[in-house]
Parts: structure tokens; C-alpha cells; sequence
């Protein structure tokens, strides 16, 4: 039948009460719409994990087009809290990009997180979470959170856990990532002095025998310095970063927060 | 034929009507001022050169050189204001020649607003000119489409309107050559602190009947602290392919080879102070 | 008689015409505020050591006209907080009716408490994204001051994005590029509101006004301002003029360039 319909065009448009036939030169096509639902409030993350530790770290700046809006906006979040303070917590999210998404997504999570503790009394894992953002991201798919979302905390061996997003929730479990505007000034850096790419154990051989470094998870206090220097090195080449630099440590103890001052220029 | 050559002009449209994009110019996303005071006129601005949201630059000179006692200070697309600037001062010092007086703030700023008014805007230019000539003292702007205004202080750049903010509430007439510069370099410093555009250091240049004085770098507000870690590489971390020694005596073939003996025959290029 | 399936139960044509397709013609669609009509401009907020400063002019501009130039664009709400309002007048109305209803609601609820300056915040902040995410904002950007749910001074922005953020000194409009550099170099960080007092708060705030009315081709030297502290709640003053003006540049301009000009 459908191939006799298709094939025999007068009989196909024949009966004319289709919708798609009816006419469509009054309002036909997209209207261009002047109001465009997103923006772009500036500002980079980053995460890096070790053997027992994950940090989240972000600059404080909120920018619109070449103005501040406010040296101390926050990027990085606990989720999972007993209240605002965050208190209780055992998983970090930073988000990076367009902010109002950022706090709707850090809200929503927030809510799904501690619902799942009142509803089945215990945590719930930094994995199931992890999934659970790639959902509530990808359920977007089609009017996206313009966020670059990081999720960190510790996994059921206790090892540090980093999970980087995309916009519509393609996600991945990582050593480190860099997010944001200056995701590609640092991401570089990162894959050099985390994961020692480009690097060669020095007369371990010859021209293509030399053997990569070997790869360690690095200790914290090495973590923190190569974070702060990720994002005073950002800050002196993107204008969009700057202000302040807030990280979040998650160990088996808890999460610390920490706050270091950037430039303001 | 003298002046642009425009020999790439279809092809380039062509190429863009295809998707490619056109060429990201550096521009100086900047903060510019100029006030005048009792005996003479200040000039200053930021250091910072952009490209997109990336500094291009971090201490980069906004403020050229026209005439000994003519300053310009330039904001927009970067070659332009420095291309602009020096065929203007080329102009203006041969025109001092043949007519065999000093040149004058006024001519300059009318030879500018003609050379860009010819361009229609399309040389990017965005100027505050400022000066001592035998008619007194001159400051002026002057846009890319050829306008020019004459007022006792200017701004202009990404930055003019933290500039302007303060000008409006401490500007007064008859100022001295001290309040002028702090002024001039606080209007500058609200550009560099609350615009993304303007960045790193004030440079100010003062003019007066007897002299025009650059000080390149006047306040540094904004310098790096030491990095945390040291990134020095082990010896041998890069691999090494293959090698190959050119010998003096080979190279000598081609080129001349000199030998520098002393420290004062080597060229002194400007030192970066990125990596101390 | 047409056997088809497409055309099963619906009126024969040979019986009764062809079927008159135009009056399947899709609605216009829907249409929401495109770009603001009838606008307010910068509206400028400072926290001091016990509260909050907060001021915006009375003009409701219709494109370059100053055409309606008694309109109070600082709103209060419950005399614990006050909410200045930038954008169009119109969607603004809107709002003040929105937050009418919500203030009826609070005072009829029997909880006991009433809605704190940080409450309002959040819920204007839900409606603006709201109305963002359903293609339809109220094009406006807010600034709401007054006391937090500790009776500490607060002040944050919303606007048609839902975009939130707070700082000491915040302005919109004009105001976030000619106001706060000024303000910001009187207090620039946190720490820096504990010492600073309502004085000076109060006469900063009125010298930027001042700067937005030489700079701002949308402002008016008509105001009003409020101020919001613990001890008094919210005063508001609706009918400030802009007072010590200085034009005394002006007499030194001649012209825009030649060196003889009358």
C-alpha cells in the first residue's frame, strides 16, 4: 500500500486534509527570533586527581562581553549536602559557561543526590552520580545547559574521581581536565606535567627507542602548586580569567575548601 | 601606485563567500586618555594588546612618537594605529621642513582625520593626539571614520567609559603637572581594573612648551607572582631524532661568517620578562 | 467513491467540494517581547557597614524620547527589602504586580515568617530563568537590596537571562560601565564594607548618578533613592534632584578642531 501511495503522486495528494498540505505561505519557515537564551559568563575550571584525593578548582571571576560582573562568583560546588553550607557533602561539581544553567544544573543535582539518600539511606556513589548528571544532561539534548560540568570525588576504593562532561552529557572518567574559556591554554600544560606527554626518561635510549616517562599519580601539595600555577598562567593571557581562585579538596576527611587571590586586571 | 595594494581584494572575497573566516587582527581593546593642565597636556595608556579574548601582548607601547612635542596614543586594530601614526609623522615632519617651522597639533590631527576619512573607517584607527606647538597646547581625538573632537580631557578604547567615570568626578580647570598625571593615570588604572580590553601597566607621556617626556611603564599594578613550582626539564627529556653538526668551515661556504669578541658588539634587543 | 485510507471518514468530495485547506492555516506563532519598548536605564546599589544603598532615576525612555519622566523604579517589598529595576517598564509593571500577589500570599500564610531580601532574590531569580528557558523573558535586569535572613546587608543582580551574581557594589545598564569603576575603587572587596559608612555610601551613589546624567543619554536628573538598614527598614526618597552640576568645562570648547573658531 505504501509503496502504490508513493509511487502514484495524484493519489497520494488527492485527498487534501493533510496538515503538511496545507498552505504554508503565510507564516512558513523559522522566525528569526532577537532573543537569544544564552550567554557566556567567562571564567575556567580544572580537576585533577590522585591516589587518594580528587581537587576541583575555578576562578571567582563572572564575566559579560568585556565587563565584570562580580569578582567573587563561585564555580565550584558540593553536592549532596545536609544543608546551604554544603556541610555533609562527599561529591564536588564545578561548572563552567553559561551560569544561570550552571546553577540550575548544580540544583538539580543537588536535589537527585540528596534524594537518593533519604530515599535508599545511604550515599549515593560518585559512579551512579556521575551517570545520573550524563542523564539530566542529555535530557536536554535538544535546548542544552551551556555548561561544561566536572564532576570529582572518591570512588568505592577510595582512589580520587574525576568525570568531565560535555554539554549534552557525553562523559568520561579522567586523571585531569581543564574546562572553560581557557580549557585550551591549560589542557596542554596538564597533559605535559600530569600525564607527562612529550616527556622521555633521559638516557633510557636512542632517538625512537627512548622510553616515555613513566607515568605516577602525583602527591597533593605537587597537585596544588601545578593548579595554582594553571591558573595564574591563564590569568596572564586570557582576559576572561582572573580575580580569584577557589578550589575544593575531596579526601577521605571531607572537603576543604581553599582560596587564593588572582589578578584583578 | 601609491597606498594599498588591493590585487587580493576578489580573491579574498571569494574565499570568505566560501566560509573561510577572515584574518583576526591584534587590537589594542584599550584604554586611552589625554587631559591638558596648566602649561602643557599628559597623555597615558594601558599596555595591554588583545586578540579575542587572548593577550597578545602584555606590555605593549599604545603611545607613538608624531613630532618631538606631539604624542598620539592609539586604540583599535594595532597595525593601523601604528602604521597611521608613523606615515603621519613622516608627512607632518617634511611638511615642518619645507615650511620651516615646528609642526602644529592642529595640522596633524587634520592630516589624520583625512587620511582616515578617505578610508571610510576601514582603517582602524582610533586616536588621542596631544601636544605643545607655537599656538599653545593641543589635545584632541580623533575616530576611524575621520571625526575629531577638541575637549580638556579625553578618553577613547574599550576602556573610555571607567576612564571617563573618572575624569567627571575629579577633573577641574588649571591643574598642575603632578594632579594631571595622577589623574591621567587613575583614568587609566579604572580602564585596566574593571575592563577586560585593558590590562598590565600605565605608560604616560607629559608635553610642555620645553619638552615631552615618555615614562614607559609609569605604574606596574599588576605584576606576576613567582610560580609555584620550578618547570626546569631534566637533560634529555626531549628525544632527540637525529642530529646533525654544520661546521663553521662548511657554513662559510654560503654566508660570511663574523666572530663577535666583546659584550658591545652583540645587538641589545628588548628584554621579555616573561620567564625571569 | 475514494477507497484510500487517507481519506476514511472524512467528507466526499464529490458530495460536498474539496476540502477547504486555509482554514488548517497554522497560527501565527506565537509572538513574545522581542526587544524591550518603553526602557529604564542604570539602576546602582552599594552595601555599607549596616546596609544597603540603592538608587535609579525616574525616566522611562520610548527609544531616544524622554518620554515619561515621573516613573519610580525602586520597589519595596515588605520594608525589609527594596528592588530596583531596569529594562522595560512594561515587563516591569509586570513584576511589580507579580511581587504584589506574592506579598498578599506571604501575609495571609500563617508560617510567621516573612520573606527576606535573599528569598526575593531566589524567586525573582526562578522567574527570570523560567521566562528565559520558555523563550519568553521579562527583559529586565533587577537589583535586589536589603537584609538577609541574619539581618545582614544583601544585595545580588538577576536578569533576563537568569543570570544571578552579587558583589559590595553592583549597577546595570550604562551604570555597570560608567558607575562601577567608581564604586568599586570606594569598595572593592568585602572586608572593605565593614568600614565604610552610610554617608559615604549614600553620597557615592549620588555622585555616580551624577556621572551617569553628563554620560548616560538616557538618564534623567530626576531620582530616587533608598536606603535599607536593620534599624529603620527601607527609606525611600522618590524625588531627588541632582544637585551640584558642574558644566564649567564647557565654556573653554570652541569647536572640534580648526584653531580660529568664533
Amino acid at each position: 500500500m505504501a509503496s502504490l501511495l508513493s509511487s502514484n503522486p495524484t493519489l497520494a495528494s488527492n485527498p487534501s486534509y493533510s496538515f503538511s498540505q496545507a498552505p504554508q505561505n503565510a507564516a512558513a519557515g523559522n522566525r528569526e527570533h532577537a532573543f537569544y537564551p544564552y550567554t557566556d559568563n567567562g571564567g575556567s575550571t580544572l580537576g585533577i586527581t590522585g591516589n587518594d584525593f580528587a581537587i576541583l578548582a575555578g576562578d571567582t571571576r563572572s564575566t559579560s562581553g568585556y565587563s565584570i560582573n562580580t569578582r567573587y562568583s563561585p564555580k565550584v560546588f558540593r553536592i549532596g549536602g545536609d544543608d546551604e553550607t554544603g556541610e555533609g557533602a562527599h561529591i564536588i561539581l564545578s561548572v563552567v559557561g553559561y551560569a544561570a544553567d550552571g546553577t540550575a544544573l548544580k540544583e538539580r543535582l543537588n536535589a537527585i543526590v540528596k534524594m537518593y539518600k533519604y530515599q535508599h539511606g545511604k550515599r549515593m556513589s560518585v559512579k551512579a552520580c556521575a551517570q545520573r548528571l550524563a542523564t539530566i544532561l542529555y535530557g536536554k539534548r535538544f535546548f542544552p545547559y551551556y555548561v561544561t560540568a566536572i564532576l570529582g570525588g572518591l570512588d568505592e576504593d577510595g582512589k580520587g574521581a574525576l568525570y568531565s562532561y560535555d554539554p549534552v552529557g557525553s562523559y568520561e572518567r579522567e586523571q585531569c581536565r581543564a574546562a572553560g574559556a581557557a580549557a585550551s591554554l591549560i589542557m596542554p600544560f596538564l597533559d605535559n606535567q600530569v600525564n607527562f606527554k612529550n616527556q622521555y626518561s633521559p638516557g633510557s635510549g636512542v632517538g625512537h627507542d627512548l622510553e616515555a616517562r613513566q607515568v605516577t599519580p602525583l602527591p597533593f601539595h605537587e597537585v596544588e602548586q601545578l593548579v595554582r600555577d594553571a591558573f595564574t598562567s591563564a590569568t596572564e593571557r586570557h582576559i576572561e580569567v582572573g580575580d580569584g581562585l577557589q578550589m575544593l579538596v575531596i579526601t577521605k576527611d571531607g572537603i576543604e575548601e581553599k582560596y587564593f587571590p588572582l589578578k584583578r586586571d | 601606485m601609491p597606498g594599498f595594494d588591493f590585487s587580493n581584494y576578489n580573491r579574498n572575497a571569494a574565499l570568505h563567500a566560501q566560509g573561510v573566516p577572515l584574518p583576526k587582527a591584534t587590537s589594542t581593546g584599550t584604554t586611552i586618555v589625554g587631559c591638558m593642565f596648566d602649561g602643557g597636556v599628559v597623555i597615558a595608556a594601558d599596555t595591554r594588546a588583545t586578540s579575542g579574548p587572548i593577550v597578545a601582548d602584555k606590555n605593549c607601547e599604545k603611545l607613538h612618537y608624531i613630532a618631538p612635542q606631539i604624542w598620539c596614543a592609539g586604540a583599535g586594530t594595532a597595525a593601523d594605529t601604528e602604521f597611521t601614526t608613523a606615515i603621519i609623522s613622516s608627512n607632518l615632519e617634511l611638511h615642518a621642513l619645507s615650511t620651516g617651522r615646528k609642526p602644529r597639533v592642529v595640522t596633524c590631527m587634520t592630516m589624520l582625520k583625512q587620511h582616515l576619512f578617505r578610508y571610510q573607517g576601514h582603517i582602524g584607527a582610533y586616536l588621542v593626539v596631544a601636544g605643545v606647538d607655537p599656538t599653545g597646547v593641543g589635545l584632541y581625538t580623533v575616530h576611524a571614520h575621520g571625526s575629531t573632537d577638541k575637549l580638556p580631557y579625553v578618553t577613547m578604547g574599550s576602556g573610555s567609559l571607567a576612564a571617563m567615570a573618572i575624569f567627571e568626578t575629579q577633573w577641574k580647570q588649571k591643574m598642575t603637572r603632578e594632579e594631571a598625571i595622577k589623574l591621567a593615570s587613575d583614568a587609566i588604572q579604572a580602564g585596566i581594573f574593571n575592563d577586560l580590553g585593558s590590562g598590565s601597566n600605565v605608560d604616560v607621556c607629559v608635553i610642555t612648551e620645553e619638552k615631552a617626556s615618555l615614562m614607559r611603564n609609569y605604574i606596574r599594578p599588576n605584576q606576576r607572582e613567582v610560580k609555584q613550582k620550578d618547570y626546569k626539564f631534566k637533560r634529555g627529556t626531549t628525544a632527540v631524532l637525529n642530529e646533525k653538526v654544520i661546521t663553521r668551515e662548511e657554513i662559510s661556504k654560503y654566508v660570511t661568517v663574523h666572530e663577535l669578541s666583546s659584550d658591545d658588539d652583540v645587538v641589545v634587543v628588548e628584554k621579555m620578562d616573561i620567564d625571569a | 467513491m475514494n477507497h484510500l485510507p487517507q481519506a476514511w471518514g472524512r467528507p466526499r468530495d464529490n458530495v460536498y467540494g474539496t476540502y477547504d485547506a486555509s482554514y488548517l492555516q497554522p497560527r501565527l506563532p506565537q509572538t513574545h517581547t522581542q526587544s524591550p519598548i518603553v526602557t529604564g536605564t542604570s539602576v546602582l546599589a552599594v552595601k555599607f557597614k549596616d546596609g544597603i544603598v540603592i538608587a535609579a532615576d525616574n525616566l522611562a525612555s520610548y527609544g531616544s524620547l524622554a518620554r515619561f519622566t515621573d516613573v519610580k523604579r525602586l520597589r519595596p517589598f515588605n520594608s525589609r527589602s527594596i528592588v530596583g529595576i531596569g529594562g522595560d517598564v512594561s515587563d516591569m509593571q509586570y513584576l511589580d504586580r507579580l511581587l504584589n500577589s506574592l506579598d498578599v500570599t506571604e501575609n495571609y500564610s500563617s508560617t510567621g515568617h516573612s520573606l527576606n531580601a535573599k528569598n526575593l532574590h531566589t524567586y525573582l531569580s526562578k522567574v527570570m530563568y523560567k521566562r528565559r528557558s520558555d523563550i519568553n523573558p521579562l527583559w529586565n535586569q533587577m537589583l535586589v537590596a536589603g537584609l538577609d535572613g541574619n539581618d545582614e546587608p544583601f544585595l545580588s543582580s538577576v536578569d533576563l537571562l537568569g543570570t544571578t551574581f552579587s558583589s559590595p557594589t553592583l549597577a546595570t545598564g550604562f551604570g555597570a560601565h560608567l558607575a562601577q569603576p567608581l564604586l568599586r575603587k570606594l569598595s572593592d572587596d568585602e572586608s572593605k564594607v565593614a568600614d565604610f559608612t552610610r554617608e559615604k555610601a549614600v553620597e557615592a551613589v549620588r555622585e555616580c548618578m551624577k556621572v551617569l546624567f553628563y554620560r548616560d543619554a538616557r538618564s534623567l536628573d530626576r531620582y530616587s533613592i533608598a536606603v535599607v538598614t536593620k534599624e529603620s527598614g527601607v527609606e525611600l526618597k522618590e524625588d531627588e534632584h541632582l544637585e551640584g552640576q558642574s558644566w564649567a568645562f564647557a565654556e573653554t570648547i570652541r569647536g572640534y578642531g580648526r584653531t580660529q573658531e568664533v
